[in-house]
């Protein structure tokens, strides 16, 4: 019966879960490449010109996957934290800290997209639109985790101080969103509403959906690979550590 | 129950105590209060109209950054001459107990900006309806902006750097008051109304009520470690 | 009863002991001493929850003390490093204050008995931060006498910047602690004999 139960434990160490992810990260990262040249080939190649919009929508092959994985991310990493921070799992608060930087690089991302696309759109690189104003708000969160964890310097009270920020702040993100989507109805804001103006045909949705795949790989990728930095970095004074620094 | 009770009344007044003997700490904000709202008309010029317009947001913006001034004070002190060990010690729960602590700083800090809010929305030509519910705004909204306020001060308390941290922390948190709060004054200019502001307002304090004071004494625990 | 198996302590890279356990009945000081940044404080700290051991558990009559904090810290009383006192208030109001935060009913005439002892009822009235550092700490001694009812007394560095007289007063409330069947944990760099009915000694960093 406690069968599971064991095996899941033994991933949870640190110690085991290296290796285990030093295996995946390059398999992910591939699969993530594959499915980026595929996607962008759909994009680029043959999804139609969208009749409004003309040639400058096809960011959207990029904006969107990041906006979506900027948000999912967010919320990944303060379960990672609360797991962390409530049953006092070290690795799960390591996940979290690795996840954090991803996810920033992915709010920029959709930012500086969405910039990209708004200049085209509205002749400006920035109006105040909902999303584009929530997803600031949401780079503000990540960057006030990732700086209140390098504040302090006793690594496991900077996991549980940021996993209590973390969780205020995935409390916050509806609310804030709700916010200020009300706020922008009521000051009359421009919105580029792809869905709406244009019937999206289906090979757009194809090409988003095998982006977002990619970006999902690479994240999964990246993370792994940031992780195993964060795991010898904590562990150092540890023997198997140790005994891998002799080995290599 | 009476004891819980007794414990917070000792914190609340123990902290007003303090705070009539050092009414600098409370002049302080309260007048930065004040400067950053007489430098808009300075920075923006002195039509009527826009000075109308902008009036809300920039008094609930100027208080928004008072309040955030005034957290370093929270729990630095305490932390610093061991009376916040003797709370988290303290036979009652520790988040009632910050519950207390952030009611005697929003009585010290966020109610004298409410008072004083109405005459600096006088400068900004807002009429009485909108200076009314600029007042309501405020009385509902800064209370929930030293409950998520207490969280930040507890976090970054005894870090180096922690005053800009904590604007990074807070700030964020606090948009939705400053979206609902200005907003009420807003709707109010246009004639909407501002009930559902004000009502979105209330939700937000009692949301908050219940929700910062656990996580400030989580924050706590882990800061005194 | 408090009882410790197995306690750890890492501080930063270090770890500063583990492996530590003991049993405290009524009538039993424990003695915990070191060198300077051997982990007497972090003990301390540890026995009073506000920092949690990196391994091992510690129970009060048989229930860890997570799981009886409230009841647990009804019990306790601590004195730290620091005094806890704020500046701006005076003897009287921080003796007062600090005492109803812990839940300990006093009236005004025990308030001033223990000041009294202390050697502060003349200077009861003049704010806290002009008096001396011996003064101060005779505050937070006055709280302590007034804490008899919290049968577990845990005491970082009692007798520090006190003079003989006020040591001697100090010593003389820990055995009539003991003695009335409490418990006292402290650390001390001064050699103060104490008579207790059983005595356990930790010596860290050995």
């Amino acid at each position: 019966m406690t069968m599971p139960d064991i095996r899941w434990y033994k991933f949870s160490s640190p110690q085991t879960f290296y290796p285990l992810a030093g295996t995946l990260a390059p398999w992910f990262a591939i699969a993530a490449a594959v499915f980026a040249v595929y996607g962008l080939y759909i994009g680029f190649f043959l999804a139609p010109t969208d009749f409004q919009q003309g040639e400058a929508y096809r960011i959207i092959f990029i904006h969107v996957p990041a906006a979506w994985m900027s948000m999912f991310l967010y919320l990944v990493m303060a379960g990672w934290a609360a797991v962390g921070l409530a049953w006092n799992t070290r690795l799960s608060s390591m996940m979290a800290i690795a996840i954090a930087p991803t996810g920033a690089m992915m709010t920029f991302i959709a930012l500086w997209t969405g910039a990209l696309w708004g200049k085209p759109m509205w002749g400006a690189w920035w109006v105040w639109d909902a999303r584009l104003t929530s997803e600031l708000i949401l780079l503000f969160l990540y960057l006030g985790f990732m700086f209140l964890h390098a504040a302090i310097e006793d690594p496991r009270r900077a996991d549980r101080a940021a996993a209590v920020i973390a969780i205020v702040g995935a409390i916050n993100v509806p609310i804030i969103y709700f916010s200020v989507k009300w706020w922008n109805t009521l000051h009359q804001g421009a919105s580029v509403n792809l869905t709406r103006s244009s019937t999206m045909a289906s090979t757009m949705l194809w090409g988003m959906l095998i982006m977002s795949i990619a970006f999902w790989l690479y994240s999964i990728a990246v993370v792994l690979v940031r992780v195993r930095c964060v795991i010898l970095e904590r562990e150092r004074n540890a023997d198997w550590v140790k005994q891998l620094g002799a080995r290599t | 129950m009476s004891g819980v009770l007794d414990a917070m009344a000792s914190v609340i007044a123990r902290d007003l105590r303090i705070a009539m003997r050092r009414r600098a700490d409370v002049m302080t904000s309260l007048i930065f209060f004040v400067i950053v709202v007489s430098l808009f008309p300075l920075g923006i010029g002195a039509d009527p109209v826009l000075l109308r317009t902008l009036g809300p947001g920039v008094v609930w913006v100027a208080a928004l950054l008072a309040c955030m001034l005034a957290l370093a004070r929270l729990f630095a002190n305490d932390h610093a001459d061991g009376t916040l060990e003797q709370m988290v010690l303290a036979p009652q729960p520790l988040s009632m107990l910050v519950l207390a602590k952030t009611a005697a700083h929003w009585l010290t800090t966020g109610l004298p900006l409410v008072i004083i809010a109405p005459l600096l929305g006088l400068q900004f030509n807002l009429d009485a309806e909108a200076l009314l519910i600029l007042l309501a705004s405020l009385l509902l909204g800064t209370p929930t902006l030293s409950l998520i306020g207490g969280i930040g001060a507890a976090l970054t308390l005894g870090l180096r750097g922690g005053g800009a941290l904590l604007a990074l922390l807070v700030l964020p948190l606090y948009i939705p008051v400053l979206i609902f709060g200005a907003g009420a004054v807003e709707a109010t200019a246009a004639a909407l109304g501002a009930g559902a502001h004000l009502s979105i307002l209330g939700a937000l304090l009692l949301g908050t009520l219940v929700f910062a004071p656990w996580a400030t004494a989580l924050a706590l625990r882990i800061a005194i470690e | 009863m408090l009882s410790a198996i197995g306690l750890e302590c890492v501080r930063g890279e270090r770890r500063l002991f583990a492996g530590l356990g003991f049993a405290m009945r009524p009538g039993t000081l424990l003695a915990v001493r070191g060198a300077n940044g051997s982990g007497k404080t972090s003990l301390l700290r540890i026995l009073c929850g506000l920092l949690a051991p990196a391994a091992g558990t510690l129970t009060w009559n048989n229930a860890a003390i997570s799981e009886v904090s409230e009841e647990y810290r009804a019990s306790l009383a601590y004195l730290g490093h620091l005094n806890g006192l704020k500046d701006e208030l005076n003897a009287a109001e921080n003796l007062q204050l600090s005492l109803r935060l812990a839940g300990i009913a006093v009236n005004e005439a025990e308030a001033l008995a223990a000041l009294e002892w202390s050697g502060l009822r003349e200077r009861r009235h003049q704010p806290c931060a002009t008096l001396s550092q011996g003064q101060r700490r005779r505050v937070a001694l006055a709280r302590l006498k007034l804490s008899q009812s919290r049968s577990l007394w845990i005491l970082d560095e009692p007798f520090i910047a006190l003079d003989t007289a006020a040591v001697e007063r100090t010593r003389d409330l820990i055995v009539t602690h003991l003695a009335g069947g409490g418990m006292v944990a402290l650390t001390t760099h001064q050699d103060v004999p104490i008579a207790a009915p059983m005595t356990l000694l930790i010596e860290l960093g050995a």
